[in-house]
């Protein structure tokens, strides 16, 4: 079972991990007058979660799923222990890694895994300024999760991986399983644009929270498909839009967003 | 010369100042965070302190704004502090949140410098104009100055708010302006410090006292009486 507490404390907005200062995009949406409204921000969330969600939820997961694999949790003080036995790592190549070879082998494969997942998330995200975002993000993440969840995965995780990756790692050092860290990566990539709305266009926040919830449903679906094959290939879902915004975005001085 | 050494450091100055962090043993630099409403001063009073201890530390800035790099580009303009040495965060349209509920952002700026500059003594975080309740965490900060200015009112003291009753340094600015607004500093004076227990609160005026003395006073003592092997 996952950890439902620990998933909740992720999907918090006010977590310390530096998303109050990202827009998601929004910030120029709302500049270029794309988005005036609360039906606007309905359209531009519906469509962030359709095309940015899968590939967050995807890479969140496959993170997760690649530490949970890996079956090695930190004792304080102590040797790394086995935590899960071997039998959690269903389709996850770390797992076939043989007990015999000991917590430092699994610990490099689970590193090797993260890089590529890492990579995977650079191959998934061509405009910088979302780079920069994701791992600044990322960055606030992995400090946070290094003192709340003590994990040997941290130490595979570079100081500022992709944000999805941090979320996976995360995840599965707080006990939450991979479709749990699909759902937040998935739930975040509206989240935080919709509160951001809310203070640039002095929007009413139950409107906005009203839409945000009417969404959740949606939430489900995109996290459950993201995370229901962990073999599967990645989502490669891509929205140029997202990309022009940012870059538009980054080169402006006059923003009140970081991205 | 190391990347990280101002230009007009003589070589004995970089000595001594070496000197001084290694026989202190100090992990990282101090750093302190410099609140207040808009307008009452911030950024002028962080120039003043850099150009008046920048020959006695080595300093970094970091500033929170509400569009990205007007207070870092006043002091790059001032020319305090060479360029590598000011990082400005963004803060999402809430200056409090990025100092004291989600200081990430402005940990990144400070483990940059602190990463680019590795001598560093001192590090000022100076945060957007926000409320008279805008404190910084003591997670970012090892201490915080609070500034007001007297033409906000004399009755700012009085009305308090964590950001005057619990700054480990009150400045009340721009004390050259109380006649011309009618504020008796006497009375600012008397409710300060009836709201602060024992803190500490200072008159300042750059324009008479460009050197800000009785705040970089009070910086040095902070330094001064920092443990040795201050906390990481």
């Amino acid at each position: 079972m996952t950890a439902v507490a620990a998933l909740l404390t992720l999907a918090d907005s006010r977590l310390p991990v530096g998303g109050h200062a990202h827009s998601g995009g929004i910030e120029q949406a709302i500049s270029t007058r794309v988005v005036t409204d609360a039906e606007t921000l309905a359209d531009f969330l519906d469509r962030r979660l359709h095309t940015v969600g899968p590939v967050a939820a995807a890479l969140a997961a496959a993170a997760c799923h690649a530490v949970a694999g890996d079956v090695v949790a930190t004792i304080p003080g102590g040797l790394p222990a086995n935590r899960h036995g071997g039998e959690v790592a269903t389709g996850c190549t770390l797992g076939n890694a043989s007990q015999g070879d000991g917590a430092a082998d699994l610990a490099a494969a689970t590193a090797s895994h993260l890089d590529v997942l890492d990579a995977e998330a650079d191959a998934r995200t061509p405009s910088p300024a979302l780079r920069t975002a994701s791992r600044s993000l990322g960055r606030g993440l992995a400090r946070l999760g290094r003192r709340a969840w003590p994990h040997a995965a941290w130490a595979a995780l570079p100081a500022a991986p992709h944000h999805p990756i941090a979320l996976g790692v995360a995840a599965a050092a707080a006990g939450v399983d991979p479709a749990g860290a699909a759902q937040v990566a998935a739930y975040l990539t509206i989240s935080g644009p919709a509160t951001a709305a809310q203070r640039l266009l002095s929007l009413d926040p139950l409107t906005v929270a009203a839409i945000t919830a009417q969404l959740c449903a949606r939430v489900d679906v995109i996290a459950h498909l993201a995370a229901r094959d962990p073999g599967a290939e990645l989502s490669a879902a891509s929205d140029p839009w997202f990309d022009l915004l940012a870059e538009t975005h980054a080169s402006r001085k006059d923003r009140l967003f970081a991205s | 010369m190391p990347p990280d050494h101002n230009l007009n450091d003589t070589g004995s100055a970089v000595l001594a100042k070496t000197a001084r962090r290694e026989s202190e043993g100090r992990g990282r630099p101090l750093r302190i965070g410099i609140g207040g409403p808009v307008g009452s001063g911030k950024t002028a009073l962080v120039a003043a302190l850099c150009k008046t201890l920048g020959s006695e530390y080595e300093l970094a800035v970091v500033t929170n704004d509400i569009y990205t790099t007007e207070d870092a580009d006043y002091l790059r303009r001032n020319a305090v502090l060479p360029d590598e040495r000011i990082e400005a965060v963004q803060t999402g349209c809430c200056p409090h949140t990025a100092i004291r509920d989600d200081i990430s952002a402005n940990l990144d700026a400070v483990e940059l410098l602190e990463e680019r500059h590795p001598g560093l003594d001192l590090l000022f975080v100076e945060s957007g104009g926000d409320n008279l309740t805008a404190t910084f965490s003591y997670g970012l900060v090892d201490a915080q100055v609070f500034v007001l200015d007297v033409a906000g009112g004399d009755k700012v003291p009085r009305k308090g708010g964590p950001g005057v009753t619990s700054a480990d340094l009150l400045v009340i600015n721009k004390t050259d302006l109380a006649p011309l607004v009618g504020a008796d500093l006497a009375v600012m004076e008397r409710d300060s410090a009836a709201v602060r227990d024992d803190r500490p609160t200072v008159f300042l005026s750059l324009r008479e006292d460009p050197s800000a003395a009785p705040v970089a006073e009070w910086v040095r003592n902070q330094l001064a009486q920092r443990p040795i092997g201050a906390a990481m």
